[in-house]
């Protein structure tokens, strides 16, 4: 892909499978992706298609039940999967930082700010207890929390829910991590609050150089922060390109989809149905076989159901799984 | 980015917990009364003149205070060999509160052990908990205590780990039901995706959220552990005589029940109001640390 010379992560047919009473549930199949330093890679897709099990199988995180298969799965040229249990709980938080999507639930009560801050520090044996709540002020500031020596000494109850995301953040760059995984950072969060906290991700990861996963339902989201999107479906990438390339020229049904979905102030007609997807995700248990989105799909035809899945190109970088030609969905609606 | 500036601090967490146990008429009687029993167990010795096995065989069975024939050189009485009854229910107070300390930190201890590994790692583990639980529960405790204390004997110290050793599963039932809660929290996964390692998430994340669920449980398991050694000692299969145990005192006044019914009362009394006191303290506790504070 073009500008990932030299990536920080790299996944290669990356295969979740869930053993669950029925079957096994294929919750990830065949994912590939890369992000390099400096870059966002949004993972956008709806409830259920896979987004958060594949972050979570970067951080090894997955449920006890999940098997966890891939060709490729490095950072920095480590293999994460053979790395031990021990090795990886290392990487976990110093290489790697993760950002949860609900600031409510992720601190946890009983202890400060501060001590949850300096605890990461600590943990990866990088200074002493002076020099950890030096770095924890220093990127409270820095994440735009006024008032830090006295934040440092607050319990997590006592933060309104843009504050504590700051502090997530923060968190997740104690250590310098080479790669921030942000699994819906701004779900829970109130609009214009969303918009601060993308703002500042954004300027973090250039300030840092860290390469960044930003997981997402959100198409405006993605516009505002990617460098690149992938686009998940039934726990496939359906397509994947540069973020202004896929919003401009949607190559797949889905993404064309999704991107219907959103209205435009002053594009979108008052009182005009907003675009819809019909129909539900399908059940990922058992064989799967063809194009998955064929049952949801205004294109679909008999060979959908044979369809091998095959990343086809549809412009520099820019990939999808379907065997329309890359024009035929047409473009959609988004003037940016 | 100066936002979010307002410095409207909200107060602390002990500071909400302070202003609601003030607030509690239960917990501040239960507590009261607990510390006060504390506190005239330790003392004992400072309190009464008395030693609590010297007899004095001229002097006994002389009502307390109220009754006839009373005075105030012996509040409460004297027994049938003359002992002061006072200095008996202020010592046999010791006996009363070690059994129930000692007693719920042994249950305490194994249930919440058996929960919280049940809890966390849930699948075989948790089958094998749950499994030593429902043993646990199909046993009918007071008579294995009884059978227990007939074959070792019953000193203080033996009743202390029969009874800790019979009364967990309500510590593991309930550890295991709130870890399983916190373990699906995210600050766990955020635990773990920062590296900490299972016995840090268990002994750094999901204990102390479990602090206040314990100790209320502790409370009430306490209140039974002394119930049941004054069963034990009044069928005599407790705290051997002459140590002054209120179960024991009980059954030593039995013969004289209708001629000196104080020297049941008493002590009767005595055990009820502990038994109260801690079951009021320990609702309280579950009120004042419940997150929506009942009350």
């Amino acid at each position: 892909m073009p500008g990932a010379a030299n990536p920080v992560l790299r996944v290669r047919n990356l295969c979740v499978d869930i053993q669950v009473p029925g079957g096994t549930l294929h919750a990830v199949r065949d994912t590939s992706f890369e992000v390099s330093r400096g870059e966002t890679l949004a993972i956008v897709g709806e409830s259920g298609c896979g987004k958060t099990m594949t972050a979570l199988s970067v951080m090894r995180l997955l449920p006890r039940r999940a098997a966890l298969f891939a060709e490729e799965l490095t950072l920095d040229g480590v293999s994460l999967t053979e790395l031990s249990e021990r090795e990886i709980s290392d990487l976990r938080g110093d290489r790697i930082g993760m950002i949860f999507q609900d600031p409510m639930t992720s601190l946890n009560p009983v202890y400060r700010i501060g001590d949850q801050l300096e605890e990461i520090y600590l943990r990866h044996g990088k200074g002493t207890r002076v020099e950890a709540r030096q770095r924890a002020h220093h990127l409270l500031d820095r994440v735009g929390i006024t008032n830090a020596e006295a934040r440092l000494s607050q319990y997590p109850h006592e933060l309104s829910g843009g504050l504590r995301q700051r502090m997530m953040i923060a968190m997740a760059l104690m250590c310098e991590p080479a790669l921030i995984i942000a699994d819906e950072p701004t779900t829970a969060l109130d609009v214009t609050v969303q918009a601060q906290i993308l703002g500042l991700l954004a300027e973090l990861r250039r300030e840092f150089n860290t390469a960044m996963i930003l997981i997402t339902h959100d198409l405006g989201v993605v516009a505002r922060a990617a460098d690149r999107v992938a686009v998940m479906y039934a726990g496939r990438i359906v397509e994947t390109g540069t973020a202004t390339e896929v919003f401009s020229a949607p190559a797949h049904p889905y993404t064309r989809g999704l991107i219907d979905c959103i209205p435009h102030p002053g594009k979108t007609e008052r009182g005009a149905r907003l675009g819809a997807i019909p129909g539900i995700v399908p059940s990922l248990i058992g064989d799967l076989e063809g194009c998955l989105f064929r049952n949801r799909c205004a294109f679909a035809e008999n060979r959908c159901a044979t369809f091998d899945n095959v990343l086809s190109p549809a412009g520099q970088g820019h990939e999808y799984r379907c065997l329309l030609p890359p024009d035929k969905v047409g473009r959609a609606m988004v003037g940016s | 980015m100066g936002i979010e500036d307002a410095t409207v601090s909200a107060p602390t967490p002990r500071e909400i917990m302070r202003r609601r146990a003030m607030g509690h008429m239960g917990f501040l009687i239960g507590a009261s009364c607990v510390l006060l029993m504390v506190f005239l167990a330790i003392f004992a010795p400072y309190l009464t003149p008395y030693d609590p096995f010297e007899q004095n065989l001229e002097a006994r069975l002389i009502n307390p205070f109220w009754g006839t024939g009373g005075s105030w050189a012996h509040p409460f009485g004297t027994d049938s060999l003359g002992r002061d009854y006072l200095t008996r229910i202020l010592y046999g107070a010791r006996i009363s509160l070690t059994i129930g300390f000692g007693a719920a930190l042994i249950s305490g201890v194994i249930g919440s052990t058996l929960g919280i590994l049940g809890g966390y790692f849930g699948g075989r583990v948790d089958a094998v908990v749950m499994y030593v639980i429902n043993v646990k529960l199909a046993l009918p405790g007071i008579l294995i205590a009884l059978s227990l204390v007939s074959i070792i004997g019953g000193s203080l110290l033996a009743l202390v780990f029969i009874l800790g050793f019979l009364f967990w599963d309500r510590f593991a039932v309930v550890t295991r039901s709130v870890t399983q809660q916190i373990r699906g929290n995210d600050f766990v996964t955020a635990a773990a995706a920062v590296g900490a390692s299972k016995t840090r998430i268990i002994f750094g994340e999901v204990l102390p959220n479990l602090t206040n669920q314990i100790i209320v449980v502790a409370s009430l398991e306490m209140a039974i552990a002394i119930l049941v050694e004054a069963l034990l000692s009044f069928l005599g299969l407790g705290i051997q005589p002459p140590t002054p145990s209120w179960g024991l005192l009980v059954s030593e006044g039995r013969n004289f029940m209708f001629f000196k019914p104080f020297l049941i009362t008493l002590p009767g009394l005595a055990i009820f109001f502990l038994v109260v006191a801690i079951n009021l303290m320990g609702d309280g506790i579950r009120d004042i640390t419940a997150p929506e504070g009942r009350n």
